[in-house]
């Protein structure tokens, strides 16, 4: 059934362990991890470069490979120099911000979903988006008159900065209405979380109202996300703020196996909840912050991709969180390269495309679940 | 001999014709760069200048808001001005791109510079001398600066037209202008819009020039302390509505002047707010259709024949 969920051959020798009970499970439990980990590499690289061969514009296969046999430093033949223009400074940004953006957004989904106990959670849930999107429309709409200051201080800039800056600040807001006595309710903290989301969403639809034509074309547009502003500068600030949660919350994973046992279990197995608790939250607000402030909202990703893997590889973090990585950035190129080649010249939002895939699997996920409970 | 001498004498000037003609063309085409340039234009207004201009063969890529002329369809949609694609633009291979101020996103401009494209900004100021601006710009562009001032002139000459025929008459109807009426927010059209100043140049008032600036929300109280005599608003979203009817009973507009004398006018909309070379045009049917002009004694000025 889970080769069938993912299609990876590497689970094969999962359905054989369990058919052969003679053998030695643990050893080929960790064969299984380590296949499927490097399937899922596999996966992501041939993404990769899919999305930097293939686009509107026609360039040769031989071509995209000398110019990326240039970039290593190759000594290859001459490649046309608006060929290499357009992979240089657009397509290879792109895949690389689309690799940045899916894993940190599926990665900080595994660890709230983790941290929850909740198949439900993803990073909205703690405020990040809906802070993100009120900062970002408050830019859009009043950038002209009440934020002129802040939009002639930050330039072409200020809409991502103040898109991060509302993601932490209301995940701040949230966690400090959680916390007592420095001890964090995980229940208040999703309580508060949805209280703050819904007087966020109030914010942003009260400006929305006041916005003109155009400005409601801007967010609109934001509202649906695309990797449309992959620059090198971009991708550079997204990778510097989203590489730390990227590599420090699998360092995590034992603590998230051990919180999905409960809390107090978790206290019990020697884990600091209390400290654990703040720092993952942090960590999933900063990828998350910093991959919505580089391309807008991007729904599903978070939520469908640590569900794929958990259906998949079962639900031990220290497969989840670097799998959730690999197979979120995998997702998000996919859907960016059909974003971008279905209606060329033009380009859809991606986040109609990564909703158009992650829905219908979500709803079968619910069937599924519901079957399984009737 | 006599006919095989004129045969003669006739293929040697044809073929020197021939000639003639073959290395004027060829001149003409290595000559200049800004007739041959492959061109994206990005904005509606801007199209239509370049098809009244002459330079539609030019045209490579247009924007969703390119509706006129029909044309345009035949020519490759690049999207929504400001959610263009970087690449879906250079894939048409285009020399230089021509943009209003609000075409973006930004970094996709950038990239698009980057790769050699020129991004050509063109003014677009909602008023009489801003479009003269912009069609100097385009013409300039296209380096066909004399069809420019020619159809800057053609433009003047038309608006000098309507502006003797209004002053004639001594109406003077009070106007609210309703963009994307039934949606549950209906915007209305205050000062610094298209739609302002072609009520102005029809010789009518706009109710909210005062009010606001651009396009607003408008409230049921707000519409009916407006008082306006005629509502306008656009073909299509009359008939997405249902008709006349229906837009009264958005809000307190049944109340107003203009509702109790069921004086709705439905106009095209892509002509009533393109603001481009038929400004004049759309203007002088406003006009008409107000009843400030007359169509028969107005004819013969060319004013009301609604020719592009």
């Amino acid at each position: 059934m889970n080769t069938r969920v993912l299609g990876l051959r590497a689970n094969r020798p999962a359905s054989h362990a369990a058919s052969h009970p003679g053998t030695h499970p643990v050893l080929q439990r960790r064969q299984l991890e380590r296949l499927s980990l490097a399937a899922l590499l596999a996966l992501m690289l041939s993404v990769a470069l899919l999305s930097i061969a293939i686009g509107p514009v026609a360039i040769p296969l031989a071509e995209v490979l000398r110019t990326l046999g240039a970039l290593a430093g190759l000594p290859v033949a001459e490649v046309a120099p608006q060929h290499e223009a357009v992979i240089l400074s657009i397509r290879l940004p792109r895949t690389l911000l689309g690799l940045l953006v899916g894993a940190g957004l599926a990665v900080a989904g595994a660890a709230m979903q983790g941290l929850f106990r909740n198949p439900l959670a993803d990073p909205g849930l703690i405020g990040v988006s809906a802070g993100a999107a009120l900062a970002a429309v408050s830019v859009i709409v009043l950038g002209g008159q009440g934020l002129a200051f802040l939009t002639q201080a930050l330039g072409p800039f200020s809409l991502p900065i103040a898109a991060f800056a509302g993601g932490l600040v209301t995940t701040l807001l949230v966690y400090r209405l959680a916390s007592r006595d420095g001890r964090t309710s995980v229940t208040t903290l999703l309580l508060a979380g949805i209280a703050i989301n819904a007087l966020a969403g109030a914010g942003t639809g009260l400006l929305t109202y006041l916005a003109d034509d155009q400005q409601l074309r801007t967010l609109t547009f934001w509202s649906m996300g695309s990797l449309g502003g992959a620059t090198w500068p971009a991708v550079g600030s997204a990778a510097l703020l989203i590489a730390v949660p990227l590599l420090a919350l699998p360092l995590l994973a034992r603590t998230l196996n051990a919180l999905l046992l409960g809390e107090a279990e978790a206290g019990h197995l020697g884990i600091a909840v209390q400290r654990m608790q703040p720092l993952i939250v942090a960590l999933a607000a900063l990828a998350v912050g910093a991959a919505v402030a580089v391309s807008g909202i991007i729904g599903f990703v978070g939520l469908v991709v640590p569900h794929l893997l958990r259906l998949a590889l079962g639900p031990d973090h220290r497969l989840l969180l670097p799998g959730a990585a690999l197979l979120g950035g995998s997702l998000l190129l996919l859907a960016d390269l059909l974003a971008r080649t279905l209606v060329t010249p033009a380009e859809l939002p991606i986040g109609i495309l990564t909703a158009l895939l992650g829905g219908p699997f979500f709803l079968a996920l619910l069937l599924r679940w519901q079957r399984r409970t009737a | 001999m006599q006919p095989r001498k004129r045969l003669l004498t006739t293929v040697t000037g044809a073929a020197i014709g021939l000639l003639w003609c073959a290395s004027a063309l060829l001149a003409e085409t290595g000559e200049t760069s800004a007739q041959t340039a492959r061109l994206i234009s990005v904005d509606g207004a801007i199209t239509e200048i370049l098809y009244a201009l002459g330079g539609e063969a030019q045209l490579v890529g247009v924007d969703t808001t390119s509706l006129y002329p029909d044309a345009t369809e035949d020519i490759a949609k690049v999207g929504y001005k400001r959610a263009l694609s970087a690449e879906g633009i250079l894939s048409l291979n285009p020399d230089r791109l021509l943009m209003t101020d609000d075409a973006g996103p930004p970094e996709v401009l950038e990239q698009i510079a980057r790769a050699g494209v020129d991004t050509h900004p063109i003014p677009d100021t909602p008023s009489v001398a801003g479009l003269h601006e912009t069609i100097a710009a385009v013409a300039e562009v296209l380096d066909r600066t004399e069809a420019g001032a020619a159809l800057s002139a053609q433009l003047d000459d038309e608006l000098a037209q309507l502006e003797a025929a209004t002053e004639r008459s001594s109406k003077r109807p009070r106007l609210l202008f309703l963009l994307h009426i039934g949606s549950g927010n209906d915007m209305a059209a205050g000062r610094d819009t298209a739609a302002d100043t072609v009520i102005r140049l029809a010789g009518g008032e706009n109710v909210l020039h005062d009010a606001f600036s651009g396009y607003k929300p408008l409230s049921a109280e707000a519409a009916l302390a407006a008082a306006p005599e005629v509502i306008l608003v656009t073909q299509r979203n009359l008939e997405q509505l249902g008709g006349l009817d229906a837009v009264l009973e958005r809000g307190a507009l049944q109340a107003t002047p203009a509702g109790q004398a069921r004086r709705v006018l439905a106009m095209d909309g892509p002509l009533l707010l393109a603001f481009g070379p038929r400004l004049a045009v759309a203007a002088a049917q406003l006009a008409s259709e107000l009843g400030i002009i007359d169509e028969e004694t107005d004819e013969r000025s060319g004013l009301t024949a609604g020719q592009p």
